[in-house]
């Protein structure tokens, strides 16, 4: 007998849940963020369809505060599936100059949340991938795996369909859309090992380096371009420096770390005692934040 | 049985020392699925609280929450209350209690571990089905100082009921019952005497504090009479479904065609049972055609073999037509096809079962039209007794026939889960109504055909020089259905066509006499009707029918029986107060005194059409108008199908 292990059946799963989604819906798109979730998720599309590539765009709603790094990648990326790119960039955010520097969380509500929203509707898509997993927050650990939106994109946590067995209701009204997670059932540690396993390209921002930085709010942050408005005082650093979790580059923290391979990321993260979120400034306002956020729409 | 207690979690350690070393036993670990069931009063929270706290999967932020939190909103005065680390959603953390499934993650040195948290309410059924479908064992937990209660009998029979095959009796609170074996004991045997009278053949006792910690990962020294297993040590060494799966026939629904240019065609799926390789020969159902494979396609290169569990591309040596919904097998084992069946059905809706009504069935990568009969019994989950049924509620749990429009491809529940467990979808609605359990075929359809008959309905349209057509109208009471209706069909035979006119009064007194007007029996009314005219057009005949026809999905389902255009929907619309003041037959004035139970408008509802074909309204126009304007639509209608049926545009 032939023990699958963890991986093999979590990379089964996610694979199963894609075509699934390819075979009853019209529009399928998928959400690529540039992170290493992505990167899995994109690596997965690739070996679920082959020998074709995965037949749908990949999108990505753009905030224009991205890593360069990130950039680079998403390009790369898409050159090498042979796929689609949709950069989506919300037209208003743009036009009043929305920065992570002057407007806080509206930053995140029109680029990302407006943003998405926008993206998803100008083109019609009625399903989308996701890179969420449920172990990231608590309130995820109860979203499904396919998760229906209203036509106004909104999340109901009461009106969610039970998922039995492998079968998923992908059925759904005109101008309802779904959200499908197929990484629901990775953990971090499961997405680091699989990268590491199968040699999946991510962005090198994810391996220390030495970085220019600056100590602000308790978060490391990464001096990327030169839009970065330093406060009075404030002088980049030298740090060896890498990241967790990737997004706009002034909302990003850093670790300080010598990790610069992924067995080394690997184990920091085993010994480290901080959750991933941690870095995200996002999370920070309330308990129940992401929640809320993911009621309005945020992905 | 018994072993020392041992450490299983090496990991942060060797990580530590040698990451490669590491990494390599962690890729080897194998995943196990399993459901904690148990009341809020259980210890449940608590327990899988502890399980992640123990295997270091609690990071040091979310313990300083966890710390937070405990001084703020916990139970557990100053000890840290585990349970906050799982309960999810703001609004149920307030009223502290967990209403969905949660679905958590720790790791050891050998297995990962998905944990479906389900609540243990009643009303919450459908929630424990949904965590405990996918789950190889299931934890029950009984609290040490109550005992066996309803709730455990529910749970367990659920459990029982969804094929789990790893039960686990965690005994909790062992440290509020003084660590005492005679309450164990008494425990333990009170539950085997439950077990054996439902079926249940094999449970694995343990007694536990999620609190304290005893037996949970290493033996306690408060339970010396207890030699073992501890509870971590059971879950990482429990035999695990898929691996099961591996020894029965192979078995792949296909979920998809991948077709990228002429050259290249195969089939994807996710194999749910056996194993398979490249020259094995396999059968597609329900074709039953016969191939071999070719190659089992992936991206880092072929594969030689491949099991159950894992998703595949498989290519055939030849041309076979094979596409989503067939199933691929090995070719002396194909699985059963069959129309009819009798099925467990749990119902999860709040809007109740309607017998006769279709709804979406899918079953692995198949979907199909099911309609399911009046429920040979429903099951008290509490006392497993059997209860009369004509219908099932939200979390009612029944025995059903169930008939599908096309074959399926299915095999008992109790030999796979993929090919016996489905789902039914609300038509309208889409939303999941009912999961449900094939039990076996009913061997009555394979034995009744259809007799191939030499007069069709085509020849009988023509010789009365007409086309089939089914006039269907709809509206509240006094609406004015059959006061049209009449008219028309003078009209149609003035003009020298067959008709015939259903109503209330010949249907209701003869054929549907035995029907009330429940909403169930509501449906059963409309379905007969739609079998009665569906005969009748079959001999030709225009068929007008005249009922209020209140739901949308029964409208519907007559439509779907009947040929493309021959269903011609009436909407006969007149405002509730308009039909109420008319109140010909005195029913609106009974209803309204309550003398009549679900009137249609009163206290029934009304879906009026979306898409009617004609659409009167007796308030603008007469009956006689009203009747005018049908009879030249379907003068008109028959008219043109004649035409483009004909095939030539002669008269046009």
């Amino acid at each position: 007998m032939v023990s699958l292990t963890h991986l093999q059946r979590l990379e089964s799963e996610s694979i199963h849940i894609m075509r699934e989604v390819i075979a009853e819906s019209e529009r399928p798109v998928m959400l690529y963020s540039v992170g290493k979730d992505s990167a899995v998720m994109l690596h997965l599309a690739r070996k679920a369809f082959y020998p074709s590539a995965p037949p749908f765009p990949l999108l990505h709603v753009d905030t224009t505060w991205k890593f360069r790094a990130m950039y680079e990648m998403r390009d790369r990326m898409a050159r090498e599936s042979g796929m689609e790119l949709i950069v989506h960039r919300n037209p208003e955010a743009l036009a009043r100059g929305i920065n992570p520097f002057e407007h806080g969380s509206l930053h995140t509500d029109l680029w990302k949340t407006e943003g998405l929203k926008q993206a998803l509707g100008r083109f019609g898509f009625d399903a989308a991938f996701g890179g969420a997993r449920r172990d990231e927050e608590k309130s995820r650990a109860k979203e499904r795996i396919f998760s229906f939106r209203s036509a106004n994109q909104r999340w109901d946590p009461k009106s969610q369909r039970p998922e039995l067995w492998h079968l998923y209701n992908t059925r759904k009204a005109k101008g309802e859309s779904i959200r499908v997670f197929p990484l629901s059932n990775w953990t971090e540690l499961d997405i680091w090992q699989y990268i590491h396993l199968e040699s999946i390209p991510i962005v090198p921002l994810y391996f220390a380096a030495s970085r220019p930085t600056v100590q602000r709010d308790g978060l490391l942050l990464m001096v990327d371009d030169e839009r970065f408005v330093l406060h009075p005082g404030e002088v980049p650093t030298m740090r060896s420096i890498r990241f967790r979790t990737l997004g706009c580059y002034p909302l990003t923290g850093a670790i300080e770390s010598s990790a610069a391979t992924l067995p080394q990321i690997i184990r920091e993260m085993l010994l480290t005692t901080t959750s991933e979120r941690q870095g995200r400034a996002i999370d920070h306002d309330q308990t129940s934040s992401m929640e809320q956020k993911k009621q309005e729409g945020y992905f | 049985m018994a072993s020392a207690p041992e450490p299983t979690y090496a990991a942060p350690a060797l990580a530590a020392d040698d990451i490669e070393a590491y990494l390599a036993q962690h890729q080897r670990k194998s995943l196990l699925r399993f459901i904690t069931c148990g009341s809020v009063d259980d210890g449940k929270s608590t327990l899988i609280g502890r399980l992640l706290y123990d295997s270091r999967m609690i990071f040091d932020d979310q313990l300083a929450a966890l710390k937070a939190d405990s001084k703020r909103i916990g139970t557990q005065g100053e000890q840290l209350d585990f349970a906050l680390l799982v309960d999810g959603l703001a609004a149920e953390r307030e009223q502290g209690i967990t209403i969905d499934v949660a679905y958590r993650f720790f790791a050891t040195d050998r297995r990962k571990f998905i944990v479906a948290d389900t609540p243990g309410h009643e009303q919450y059924t459908r929630n424990m089905v949904t965590g405990a479908s996918t789950a190889d064992l299931a934890v029950i937990l009984i609290d040490a100082r109550k005992g066996v209660l309803t709730q455990t009998r529910r749970h367990s029979y659920l459990a029982h009921l969804l094929g789990i095959r790893h039960l686990v009796l965690a005994v909790n609170k062992m440290d509020l019952a003084g660590y005492d074996r005679n309450v164990y004991e008494a425990i333990l045997a009170d539950y085997r005497r439950f077990a054996d009278g439902i079926g249940i053949t094999q449970f694995v006792p343990i007694p536990v504090s999620g609190l304290a910690g005893d037996n949970i990962t290493a033996l306690s020294a408060a339970t010396p009479w207890y030699r073992g297993p501890s509870l971590m040590e059971h879950l990482e060494t429990v035999e695990l479904d898929i691996d099961g799966a591996q020894r029965g026939p192979f078995r792949m629904p296909v979920q998809w065609v991948n077709r990228p240019n002429a050259d290249f065609r195969g089939v994807c799926g996710l194999i749910s049972g056996g194993r398979i390789r490249p020259n094995d020969a396999v059968r597609v159902a329900p074709s039953g055609r016969l191939s071999k494979v070719a190659r089992i396609v992936a991206q880092g290169g072929d594969l030689e073999e491949a099991v159950a569990g894992q998703s595949v591309t498989i290519t055939f040596a030849d041309d076979i037509d094979c596409s989503r919904g067939d199933v691929l097998s090995i070719a002396d084992a194909p699985p059963e096809v069959a129309d009819q069946f009798e099925a467990a059905i749990v119902w999860m809706a709040d809007e109740e079962l309607l017998p006769g009504r279709p709804y979406w069935l899918k079953l692995a990568t198949q979907t199909v039209t099911a309609t399911v009969h009046s429920p040979k019994y429903q099951i008290n989950v509490n006392t497993m007794e059997h209860l009369a049924a004509k219908t099932l509620g939200l979390n009612a749990i029944g025995v059903v026939n169930l008939s599908t429009d096309k074959p399926l491809v299915f095999e008992p529940y109790a030999t796979s889960r993929d090919l016996g467990g489905f789902i039914l979808i609300d038509k309208l609605s889409h939303a999941t109504v009912a999961a449900g359990l094939l039990h076996f075929a009913l061997r009555r359809s394979q034995n009744v055909h259809w007799q191939a008959l030499d007069i069709d309905r085509d020849a009988h349209a023509r010789l009365k020089h007409q086309r089939p057509r089914l006039l269907w109208f709809t509206g509240l009471s006094g609406a004015g259905k059959s006061s049209i209706a009449n008219l028309v069909q003078k009209k149609l035979y003035a003009l020298g066509k067959h008709s015939f006119l259903l109503d209330g009064d010949n249907v209701r007194h003869g054929l549907n006499k035995d029907l009330g007007f429940t909403d169930a029996d509501r449906v059963e009314n409309i379905r007969r009707i739609g079998e009665v005219s569906r005969l009748m057009t079959d001999a030709g005949l225009i068929v007008l029918t005249a009922f209020i026809s209140p739901f949308r999905a029964e409208r519907r389902m007559v439509r779907d029986m009947s040929p493309p255009g021959e269903f011609i929907e009436i909407y006969v619309e007149t405002p509730l107060a308009v039909a109420e003041a008319r109140d010909v037959k005195g029913l609106y004035k009974k209803a309204r005194a309550g003398e009549l139970k679900h009137f249609t408008g009163i206290d029934s509802p009304y879906e009026p059409p979306e898409h009617a074909e004609i659409r009167v309204n007796t308030e603008e126009i007469s009956a006689e108008a009203a009747a005018d304007l049908i009879v030249a639509y379907v003068l008109r209608d028959m008219h043109e199908s004649a035409s483009s049926a004909d095939g030539c545009g002669a008269g046009v």
